[in-house]
């Protein structure tokens, strides 16, 4: 009895401890975690519109989408975000598309998981540029091993086929969720 | 006498090439040195402050539930880690992922409670949790520098290949980074060997 006594009182004051422990911890964190997400997804949003000056959450339902003013408080575009399967993992992109709805102004990858070397290029420059001033009308299309020459297509990286395309399908289904959302007004 | 509880883990027991724990987030997280040397630094913070605790604690811990205690410290610290690299460095948290929160499990921390912590006083459980965290830091940092340079041609970010260099993709995959691993190992018992050798 004594034994189960010691046993009980050591495991409740250690797990006690650590819980208080963890809410100080929290309390001093949670501020600034939620801070550093808001600049990541501002600092995107900029990114991909380099005159923009301010941008605004608009209300929709399971979209995330913001527009975009630039000094003069003249609309730019729209930014949003769309995520879906990749290779290893989820891919959440942030893209950039003009008042028309029909071209893409730029992309920014959020998150990604994807192979070091090989679909994380996804990240760089080169193929993020591919994604400047894209026709998205019908959708975007992707093609293989050969330079691009339709004005809604872009060229997959080599050895990284499936998050090139994991990409490519993320934005149609996103730029058609905005269209859809958008149109209504 | 006191001093080798701390430079047994750098060389001797080295947590990587001699006892081999730990393999999960060595393998993973080795592609560059920056996510090497931020693990191997989370680690160690985790493994101080648990064999700190553990080794005040040690005399009151029941037998029968010590390794439900040592879980509970270990998590504790391991969230405070995670929260502060979030709240501090969110690049690299980022970059880590799931590889932080996973350090719970990491095998070097719960082994250096059970097989140290909990039977040593609290002076030597402190070098000898610094000891180990610097060993399974350096380890990490030699891994990755090979990784990092060969897959990417460039050492802490910076590019030191010359333009044109061919990047070793195969060295950013997981065969890379057992092929390099292994060699490593090899390299270290060679050196050891040699140095047997001279002695005698």
């Amino acid at each position: 009895m004594k034994k189960i006594i010691h046993i009980l009182s050591v495991l409740t004051l250690v797990s006690l401890l650590s819980g208080a422990c963890l809410v100080g911890v929290y309390k001093a964190t949670a501020q600034k975690i939620v801070d550093n997400q808001k600049k990541a997804t501002k600092d995107a949003i900029f990114k991909i519109f380099p005159e923009g000056k301010d941008s605004k959450q608009i209300d929709k339902k399971d979209l995330e989408i913001f527009s975009v003013t630039d000094a003069k408080q003249e609309l730019l575009g729209y930014a949003f975000t769309c995520a879906g399967n990749g290779y290893q993992g989820e891919i959440k992109i942030m893209a950039g598309i003009e008042k028309d709805l029909n071209t893409l102004v730029g992309i920014e990858i959020l998150e990604s998981q994807e192979t070091p070397g090989l679909g994380q290029e996804i990240t760089n420059q080169p193929f993020k540029d591919e994604f400047k001033q894209l026709k998205t009308e019908p959708n975007i299309i992707y093609v293989k091993g050969e330079k691009p020459d339709q004005p809604n297509e872009i060229e997959t990286i080599t050895g990284a086929t499936i998050s090139s395309k994991a990409v490519v399908a993320i934005l149609n289904k996103g730029i058609e969720k905005v269209r859809q959302e958008m149109g209504e007004k | 006498m006191i001093l080798k509880e701390f430079t047994k883990g750098i060389w001797k027991e080295n947590p990587v090439l001699v006892q081999v724990l730990g393999m999960c987030p060595t393998l993973a997280v080795s592609t560059k040195v920056v996510f090497g040397v931020s693990m191997g630094l989370a680690t160690t913070f985790v493994l101080l402050s648990s064999s700190i605790i553990i080794s005040i604690l040690r005399k009151i811990i029941p037998n029968q539930v010590r390794i439900a205690v040592f879980t509970v410290i270990i998590a504790t610290f391991v969230t405070v880690a995670d929260y502060f690299l979030k709240a501090q460095f969110p690049d690299i948290s980022k970059s880590l992922g799931p590889y932080i929160p996973l350090i719970v499990v990491n095998c070097i921390i719960l082994g250096r409670q059970e097989a140290f912590a909990s039977k040593q006083p609290v002076f030597k459980s402190i070098l000898d949790a610094i000891g180990m965290g610097l060993g399974f830091t350096l380890s990490l940092v030699v891994l990755a520098g090979v990784r990092e340079i060969l897959a990417f041609g460039t050492f802490f970010n910076m590019t030191i290949m010359p333009e044109g260099y061919t990047k070793w993709v195969i060295m950013a995959l997981p065969a890379g980074a057992f092929m390099t691993l292994g060699l490593i190992i090899s390299l270290f018992n060679w050196i050891n060997m040699k140095g047997k050798e001279s002695k005698s």
